[in-house]
């Protein structure tokens, strides 16, 4: 199908859009890189009576070193990400599932933003973002806020973001050698949707410290697994009555079944996406 | 009424103006508009690759870009795919290794597999497959695709392996560009 029709605004500058933003005049759907919202139109599921299309506001494509941060701006593609060598000394999460990430086609439109914006609860970023224990710059025409990203994202496609707020960046806290991460997958096709997924973080391993195991593609929204964070922390990687208490917390996170599997099966998988990616945590700075 | 935008871009190396209305996609826009039939439409949701087409040297879906947004941009479609040395080669190789049959998703796919050949991909057939695991095809099982994009890529790196043997060859080599210049 095609998308119905809708007026169109590009503004040069994050003010403009924010102005345009902050009018009452219109129902007003920012654009970022299209790879989610004009499926969305196309099939007729979202309906905006204005587009305001964000690709040519140069100020919200950045990245750059903040002391202990990396800043990514908004409007920053993944395939931009990609070829980042800040990303690649300093994000080392980002490295292993950005590739996971839909297809190099749409990886060369999609944004950070976008999908921090979206909060599609089979989208990585929010995963990613809470793993890292990042935080999300937003912007009005009055104000600035930050937000955790454990605060940020509340349900499907259901985000702390107002109506008059775009994101502005993401603050993502920089790793260090002692840092571990993991990330694991399970898709029908590479690059499509995921069945379930989950993405990891750890201070230290041997033992476990300041773990952050966060599932995507299995509730409403990315999802922290609190109570298998608890039972592995302390414990060392190879303490199995740990890991089989952790797996057994997992039957309480609330499974959302899809057309493609049922609850008990996104369980199922949880366990499996969870420990092959404990199995493989690696170093921080490559 | 709907808005209409003017705009002007570069397609296959041609300077084309337009009026366009802000729903209308890329892809329509080519095919429609310019006559460009090349690029096919298939799930209008970019999970197919059909559509796959170059803007400003990247690979895009046509369906989820829109035509006002390709104001200034540098576009090219299948259709001059072949006027680049990787396009021709690679085009080359889809009829020796049988890599179509209906042709749906050939263009797509020659995008996709120019992509890959150019950003320096191997002959890995894990690593093609999963490049070009955003096209779909419902004919050949892609066997055939990763043939023709592997055998490319080979040809190129025996070609360089000759070329770093043999000084001689190299040489011929770089007079012949110079000549060509």
């Amino acid at each position: 199908m095609k998308a119905p029709d809708f007026q169109y605004q590009c503004p040069r500058t994050l003010n403009d859009a924010l102005v345009q933003l902050s009018s009452d005049d219109v129902e007003c759907q920012p654009l970022a890189g299209g790879q989610s919202l004009m499926p969305m139109m196309n099939l007729r599921l979202a309906q905006p009576e204005m587009l305001l299309d964000l690709n040519n506001i140069a100020e919200l494509s950045f990245i750059r070193e903040a002391g202990s941060h990396i800043e990514i701006g908004a409007m920053v593609r993944y395939a931009t990400l990609l070829e980042s060598k800040l990303i690649h000394h300093h994000i080392p999460l980002f490295v292993q599932a950005l590739p996971h990430i839909a297809h190099a086609a749409i990886r060369n439109r999609g944004t950070i933003g976008g999908s921090v914006a979206l909060a599609d609860p089979a989208a990585e970023m929010p995963a990613l973002l809470k793993a890292l224990d990042a935080t999300i710059e937003v912007v009005s025409k009055s104000s600035t806020r930050t937000i955790s990203a454990d605060d940020f994202f509340l349900g499907t496609y259901e985000t702390a973001l107002r109506s008059d707020e775009l994101v502005h960046s993401i603050k993502v806290p920089v790793a260090i050698s002692e840092h571990r991460y993991g990330f694991y997958e399970l898709a029908r096709r590479h690059g499509d949707y995921a069945l379930a997924g989950v993405a990891i973080g750890a201070h230290s391993v041997e033992p476990y410290t300041n773990l952050r195991i966060v599932f995507f593609s299995i509730s409403d929204c990315a999802v922290r697994a609190v109570e298998a964070e608890d039972a592995l922390n302390g414990k060392l990687s190879n303490d199995s009555t740990a890991l089989g208490n952790a797996l057994e917390t997992l039957s309480k996170l609330n499974y959302y079944e899809d057309a493609n599997a049922s609850s008990a099966t996104k369980n199922h998988l949880a366990r499996v996406v969870m420990q092959r990616a404990l199995s493989k945590l690696s170093t921080a700075v490559s | 009424m709907s808005q209409k935008t003017n705009i002007a871009l570069s397609v296959n190396g041609e300077q084309v103006q337009a009026s366009v209305p802000a729903r209308l996609n890329l892809v329509d826009f080519l095919r429609d508009h310019l006559g460009l039939t090349g690029s096919h439409v298939g799930c209008e949701q970019g999970a197919c690759g059909a559509c796959t087409l170059s803007v400003d040297g990247v690979m895009v879906r046509g369906c989820l870009m829109l035509a006002v947004q390709a104001d200034g941009a540098n576009i090219i479609t299948v259709e001059a795919f072949g006027e680049s040395v990787t396009g021709e080669q690679l085009q080359q190789s889809f009829v020796e290794h049988n890599a179509l049959q209906c042709g749906f998703c050939t263009p797509g796919m020659l995008a996709s597999g120019i992509d890959y050949i150019e950003s320096g991909g191997s002959t890995d057939r894990t690593h093609i497959r999963k490049h070009i695991s955003g096209n779909y095809c419902r004919c050949t099982g892609y066997q055939s695709i990763v043939d023709a994009i592997a055998s490319v890529v080979e040809g190129r790196n025996s070609l360089a392996v000759e070329t770093k043997q043999t000084p001689g060859a190299e040489e011929s080599g770089t007079s012949n560009k110079r000549a060509g210049e």
